[in-house]
């Protein structure tokens, strides 16, 4: 929507619309220049027509009302409360687009949290204040994964105040409703804030959504010093808007029409993660994205992996052999992974053990594709026994069940349990003095 | 106090040329790739090839005086990382803390993007005011994709005609400019200071993707290309350098350095070593058509030598105490025992010994263990490492000798 005659408008102001038949609409101002604004109506532009409209400007930015209320709640993608609820009390009223964080402010990331998913503690460990994205594919169970590390992640040692907040984007009602009985079932829901932007409300409102629900994990976890753990879904859905939104504006396009600053505004999503010093609280982010045809290089999955501190990648391959998680370990990474374990964090053996399967894997993967074209007569014994760990490694380290809590110590015995079936000598990533404790005494 | 203007380089009486490498006790780097002190680096890779992790290395461990580090559009706890660990870190030469000779200039991705422009000049700014005072000074630059997208950001909102990707069409010359503030200099002081300047940029190239315009522009300026590959790093073999692509002009200028510090022909020494890895990648290419079976002895011998050289070399633990500098006289001790551990197995294939055998022999352990002997207990056990070696093999030669043609061991 175009308004004439105005000035002093600044950009995203928030803007009441009064349509003729008195409906409040609210919009958010895009562009400005000369004595005109470029306005986004977040409800729709329907019922409002050139001349009895009446538009005001605000004068300030999206604010949200934060509280401790907001806890056990559920919002629309603006918002507004729709668990049928009154409106809460807040205690605060935040700017939504935050403020970014000095890192001489930040505390560095270390604590572990503990999935009970092997593949991510054991190799690809999850820590307090990292944003880790699932990197998924149309049709594969990252829901699912989100749904149990909700329900799973703990600290150890620690029984701490401890919140999740979801964050749907364009999610189907299905999605919305699988998190929400999800969440009920497990009787996660009360401490749970939910914001529920649908498939067919407005693209801008997606913009906002994730900022309302940061806004809340931060005033959450930086005033009330809980520890929050954000999912953020669908990112790519997210990306998409922007897009929209761009192309509104008629600005120069980049990749594959994607604005140039994707990265910039990804990031000002991704990097309200954290820690602060001197506060106790925490946000865990932990966005998902389809990767548009699995498409790793696709810009929105390459911008995220710039930003984040690594990634966890499924695999269509791995999905469709029935292993659930299908994680793949091999292009997943934690880039907090080395601060967060070994001896006072998790145990001393960690960071050797996933490093030796990690090879041993990649090996075992190499010699299949060798298998493919050779046949396994051609191999040699060596081989064959790393063919048969990769074969192992998917299906008892990787597969597990979908409400299976595996602790830390059950996932590093499994991993010496299945480097047992390597030569001693091939373990050159592992210490010796860890291959005496933990290997040979199960002897 | 004194202000400069950031986008101005600062005088100096002449450049030199650059004759020392930088070491910065990283295997790969040192040995292979080594980079002069005043030269340019770039390292270019996707995301979660270790670009970040290379330059924390090159700022704990580099032989400078000063290191500037420009967190450029990157990531928060990142730079709360270098806040963290650089002030409890020892620099081997001086014993002081880190810290005291780092300077961090921060613009995280979520702060303004303007800023993020500025800031790669701030970093070099401050570089060059600390070269005047004679210091030799590494600047790192994490990342410069960031730093050209800022630039792309800034020239869209300005309206201006864009060139290749949306980038700006003065981009070349930027990163031009900002490369050629490197360099090692006599400067205007009194008396004949000499100082460097040594830049390395990190680049992200949007998916992995060489041939994109950043990438592009700035290999055509620096001297030394880090490529760092996505398969190697996916089955952790870190640094993740590939040493076939990456490359170093400074090879032939050092040569000179090496003889003098180390007394060793390190140049030819080098070229065996790169044209066995460069034999392994081509035995690779047959391996994957028929399989190892279909090869001779004699180049499977190559195959597990260039294995040795590339799991207990080149492979090189930044989080390990030990492993996370490897002091030159070291690099040059593991060096020379691994290659001469590829000579003997060439020779003992040659004369139809089975690399099956080699396999076995208990050297191999002793190889693989050498990362993790502190510097000063390597140099004590390097010469019992060398005579073992020839021990070991000699005796493999002897036993085979009576049976000729080789026997085909139950590999």
């Amino acid at each position: 929507m175009i308004v004439e005659g105005v000035g002093g408008v600044a950009y995203g102001e928030v803007v009441e619309i009064v349509t003729p038949n008195g409906e409040t609409k609210r919009g958010q101002v895009l562009d400005a220049y000369e004595d005109r604004a470029i306005i986004q109506v977040y409800e729709g532009t329907g019922g409002i027509d050139t001349s009895r409209t009446r538009v005001r400007f605000t004068g300030e930015t999206v604010k949200f009302g934060v509280g401790v209320e907001l806890i056990g709640r559920v919002f629309s993608g603006k918002g507004m409360p729709i668990d049928g609820g009154p409106r809460p009390i807040f205690e605060d009223k935040w700017d939504v687009y935050g403020a970014p964080i000095n890192p001489s402010a930040r505390e560095y990331p270390s604590e572990f949290i503990q999935t009970g998913i092997s593949s991510i503690d054991g190799m690809n460990t999850l820590v307090r204040g990292q944003k880790l994205p699932i990197f998924s594919g149309a049709g594969m169970p990252h829901n699912e994964l989100a749904a149990q590390i909700a329900r799973q992640a703990k600290v150890l040692g620690e029984e701490e105040k401890f919140a999740a907040i979801f964050c749907g984007m364009g999610i189907t009602h299905e999605e919305a409703a699988f998190f929400m009985h999800d969440f009920e079932r497990t009787g996660a829901l009360e401490r749970t804030t939910l914001f529920l932007n649908l498939a067919n409300d407005p693209a801008i409102e997606r913009i906002l959504t994730p900022r309302l629900a940061l806004t809340t994990a931060e005033y959450l976890a930086f005033v009330q010093g809980m520890n929050v753990l954000v999912i953020l879904t669908d990112m790519t859905n997210y990306c998409e808007a922007l897009r929209e939104i761009s192309a509104a504006r008629s600005e120069v396009p980049g990749r594959r029409g994607y604005p140039g600053y994707l990265y910039t505004d990804l990031a000002t999503v991704y990097e309200r993660a954290g820690r602060i010093r001197g506060k106790k609280g925490s946000i865990t982010q932990m966005p998902i994205l389809t990767m548009p045809g699995d498409d790793i290089t696709h810009p929105i999955p390459d911008l995220t992996g710039y930003i984040t501190e690594g990634q966890l990648v499924m695999d269509r391959e791995l999905h469709r052999k029935g292993i659930y998680p299908p994680l793949n370990v091999l292009p997943s990474l934690s880039r907090l992974m080395k601060d967060g374990i070994g001896a006072g964090h998790t145990r001393e053996d960690h960071s050797d053990v996933s490093n030796q399967l990690y090879a041993a894997y990649a090996e075992g993967k190499d010699l299949r594709s060798l298998v493919a074209v050779v046949g396994e007569e051609a191999l040699t014994e060596r081989d064959r026994r790393y063919l048969n760990f990769a074969d192992r490694f998917e299906r008892e380290f990787a597969n597990q069940s979908r409400d299976e809590d595996r602790s830390i110590e059950t996932t590093l015995d499994l991993g010496w349990e299945l480097l047992r079936a390597l030569p001693e000598a091939e373990l050159k990533r592992v210490d010796p003095k860890f291959i005496a404790k933990y290997l040979r005494q199960k002897e | 106090m004194q202000t400069w203007p950031v986008r101005r380089g600062r005088p100096y009486k002449e450049k030199l040329d650059p004759l020392e490498p930088l070491i910065s006790g990283q295997r790969v780097i040192d040995t292979f790739f080594p980079i002069a002190k005043g030269g340019t680096a770039a390292i270019p890779g996707g995301f979660g090839t270790g670009k970040t992790v290379m330059l924390h290395q090159f700022a704990k461990w580099a032989e400078a005086d000063i290191i500037v580090y420009v967190g450029c559009g990157e990531r928060g706890n990142e730079m709360c990382d270098v806040l963290s660990h650089f002030p409890k870190l020892k620099d081997p030469r001086t014993g002081e803390s880190l810290m005291e000779r780092t300077v961090l200039i921060a613009n995280t991705s979520n702060m303004p993007v303007a800023a993020r422009e500025a800031s790669v000049y701030t970093g070099i700014t401050i570089a060059e005011y600390f070269r005047d005072m004679g210091y030799d000074v590494a600047l790192m630059a994490d990342s410069t994709s960031r730093w050209a997208e800022a630039m792309r950001e800034i020239s869209g909102r300005l309206e201006e005609m864009p060139g290749e990707e949306g980038f700006p069409a003065y981009l070349a010359s930027r990163l031009a400019e900002f490369y050629e503030r490197a360099g090692r200099v006599r400067t205007l002081g009194g008396n004949g200071r000499v100082g460097s300047v040594t830049v390395l940029g990190a680049v992200s190239p949007p998916g992995g993707d060489l041939s994109e315009p950043v990438t592009q522009n700035t290999l055509r300026i620096v001297k030394v290309f880090w490529a760092l590959d996505t398969a190697l790093a996916d089955r952790r073999h870190f640094p993740a350098i590939h040493w076939l692509t990456s490359y170093s002009l400074y090879v032939d200028s050092m040569k000179d350095w090496w003889k003098q510090k180390i007394g060793e022909d390190w140049k030819s020494l080098r070229d065996e070593a790169i044209t066995m890895l460069q034999k392994e990648a081509e035995l690779e290419e047959i391996v994957k058509l028929v399989g190892p079976d279909a090869l001779p002895e004699s180049e499977r011998a190559v195959l597990e030598a260039a294995r040795i050289m590339r799991e207990d070399f080149l492979h090189q633990f930044a989080f390990h105490e030990v492993d996370t500098y490897c002091p030159v006289e070291k690099q040059m001790g593991m060096f020379k025992i691994v290659l001469e551990f590829y000579r003997n197995c060439v020779e003992a294939a040659k004369r139809g010994i089975a690399v099956s055998e080699v396999r076995k022999l208990p050297i191999k352990d002793a190889i693989a263990g050498m990362k993790r002997l502190s510097p000063e207990k390597f140099q004590r056990e390097y010469k019992s490492l060398q005579t073992q070696l020839k021990r070991q093999f000699a005796e493999l030669m002897q036993s085979r000798k009576a049976l000729p043609g080789g026997v085909e061991g139950g590999r």
